[in-house]
């Protein structure tokens, strides 16, 4: 199947020289949520301009919809939404015609009902002759995605969609996109809220430095590079790790309690069973034990900071 | 062509114009009015008449044309420069508009809030003083001529402007000063050869003695140069709009 974004051999370098984006690769599935995770000044923010146009990439193509996004600019942007990182709205107008006003701008007719449909999904209903100045930050984010779902797009990108908002807000805000997800409406999502991702991606892309350092889907992510931990809770007190354990990687908390073994998701299982056969061996007993599997975050931290 | 991006840009715009009434149309009219009632009905009527012309008549074509530049220029250049200091710029960018359809959206609205503005400039102008059109088509023709000219210009010092001081100094610093030595109040005929020779080189005599010919049929230059030189006039500006597109200057990084 064609990517819904297709992104070859893109480099961005500004005036001065600084190259934000290092020969950028990627293609992105038509319905998929696809999570953009790096650093502050990794290069996301400046992708996502170029592929919505508000940037001039230096070299490379890229295709939205299957259209070049310069030479069928129309047909590439038309396709688009952008929600963008600043909440940069006019703030006399009113929400009913700035959302209005950006369905025309996108070359839509005037469709009362959609933008209507648009703004109580979005709970701006209430608001919709409030001029934009009198809304809370929170509602001028919702507005921001409201001028962006107006015309209707099959691409939708989200740059930091919840920074600044609410658990209420954004916890909405995840269910708008699981919908949206649902109509094969494609989502790229930046974000510094990994838990985010975690939540919500299919696919996670890292960029570090303006590069792509990894592309990979989240569940094949978390178990390659996932660890999990097992920890088991004495009955008493240990001075050391005993010499029996050497075969693991096993570790004594600082209270003498508990033992923590740490082995990659991926590894096979033998490892806990020798453990815990060998501790019965040497009569070390235990009261409990639980296993956690690493975050997202831990990953993430992880990668960017090799 | 994006019809509906032109006429939401072109919307939006001129709902701006009714949001600020009193200072988009308003605040010239008035500032107009004072100097018909001063230079026309109190001080006018002790001068003597230019081009068998009464003086406070005289007058009116180069004071419209006064307000016709400054917010044809004031208009267009706020238009463009608010979207790009509040941020919202980013959805024409991204906005399958091209750049022509832009101009049309932004340029469109700015000249015809200015070309109503001279109209209604002009009827208030009746209040105070007696003047005749003589040719109609031509004054209504030079009207929206200057203003699309003067909006493009403006637009271009909109996308210039990296401040609201920049905004303010072409206008009050290049165009007021022009407009008042290129023949709004006098004859350039009334001027020594040299000043005379010196005053060709200012392009508001040519629009203020082609509007004033459209009026009473006199001019300082001839109506085809007056023409010509607004043309050309237009032509620079339409080239400097698509090298600014073209190379995105001061719009894409």
């Amino acid at each position: 199947m064609q990517p819904d974004i297709s992104v070859k051999n893109l480099n961005k370098v500004y005036e001065g020289g600084f190259q934000a984006l290092k020969n950028i690769n990627l293609d992105i599935n038509r319905g998929e949520i696809f999570a953009l995770l790096g650093p502050n000044g990794a290069g996301k923010t400046t992708m996502i301009s170029i592929i919505c146009g508000i940037t001039n990439m230096s070299s490379g193509e890229v295709k939205a919809g299957g259209y070049d996004i310069v030479k069928e600019y129309r047909k590439a942007r038309e396709s688009i939404g952008l929600v963008p990182q600043e909440l940069s709205t006019d703030s006399f107008e009113t929400v009913w015609n700035a959302v209005s006003f950006s369905r025309g701008l996108f070359g839509k007719a005037a469709n009362p009902a959609h933008i209507e449909k648009v703004l109580k999904d979005l709970s701006l209903w209430d608001k919709r002759n409030n001029r934009i100045m009198t809304l809370s930050g929170g509602m001028k984010r919702r507005l921001m995605i409201a001028k962006a779902l107006s015309h209707e797009p099959k691409i939708l990108f989200l740059d930091e969609p919840t920074a600044g908002v609410d658990v209420e807000l954004r916890r909405d805000m995840w269910e708008m996109v699981r919908k949206l997800r649902e109509n094969e409406v494609t989502i790229i999502l930046t974000t510094h809220y990994i838990e985010e991702a975690e939540e919500m991606a299919d696919r996670i892309g890292v960029i570090r430095q303006g590069e792509i350092i990894l592309v990979e889907e989240k569940s094949r992510l978390m178990s390659k590079l996932g660890k999990k931990e097992l920890r088991l809770q004495l009955q008493n007190k240990l001075d050391k790790v005993p010499g029996e354990l050497t075969l693991e990687p096993v570790e004594l908390s600082e209270d003498g309690y508990e033992l923590i073994y740490t082995f990659d998701s991926q590894q096979e299982q033998a490892g806990v069973a020798r453990l815990l056969r060998t501790l019965g061996d040497i009569g070390v007993d235990y009261r409990d034990l639980r296993t956690r599997e690493s975050s997202l975050e831990e990953i993430f931290v992880g990668l960017v900071h090799e | 062509m994006n019809f509906y991006g032109v006429k939401a840009i072109y919307n939006f715009e001129m709902s701006r114009m009714r949001r600020t009434l009193m200072q988009s149309v308003l605040s010239p009219v008035i500032s107009t009015c004072l100097y018909f009632v001063v230079f026309g009905s109190a001080i006018g009527s002790r001068m003597g008449d230019i081009d068998n012309i009464e003086y406070g008549a005289y007058i009116i074509p180069g004071l419209v044309m006064l307000s016709l530049l400054m917010q044809s220029i004031s208009n267009a250049s706020f238009g463009i420069y608010m979207p790009k200091f509040s941020g919202t710029i980013y959805e024409v960018l991204s906005a399958p508009v091209s750049y022509v359809e832009v101009v049309l959206g932004y340029v469109g609205a700015a000249a015809t809030k200015s070309t109503i503005l001279g109209l209604i400039i002009l009827a208030t102008a009746k209040l105070f003083v007696d003047y005749s059109v003589l040719h109609p088509f031509w004054m209504l023709s030079f009207l929206i001529l200057t203003a699309v000219t003067f909006s493009l210009f403006g637009f271009i010092i909109g996308i210039w402007a990296d401040g609201f001081e920049k905004l303010q100094i072409v206008p009050m610093m290049i165009v007021t000063p022009l407009t008042f030595l290129g023949g709004t109040f006098y004859s350039i005929d009334m001027l020594p050869e040299i000043w005379q020779a010196v005053s060709l080189f200012n392009p508001v005599v040519y629009l203020i003695s082609g509007f004033r010919w459209a009026f009473y049929g006199v001019s300082d230059v001839h109506i085809g140069i007056s023409v010509g030189m607004t043309l050309l006039f237009l032509t620079a500006c339409m080239a400097g709009i698509w090298w600014i597109f073209r190379t995105g200057y001061r719009l894409r990084s």
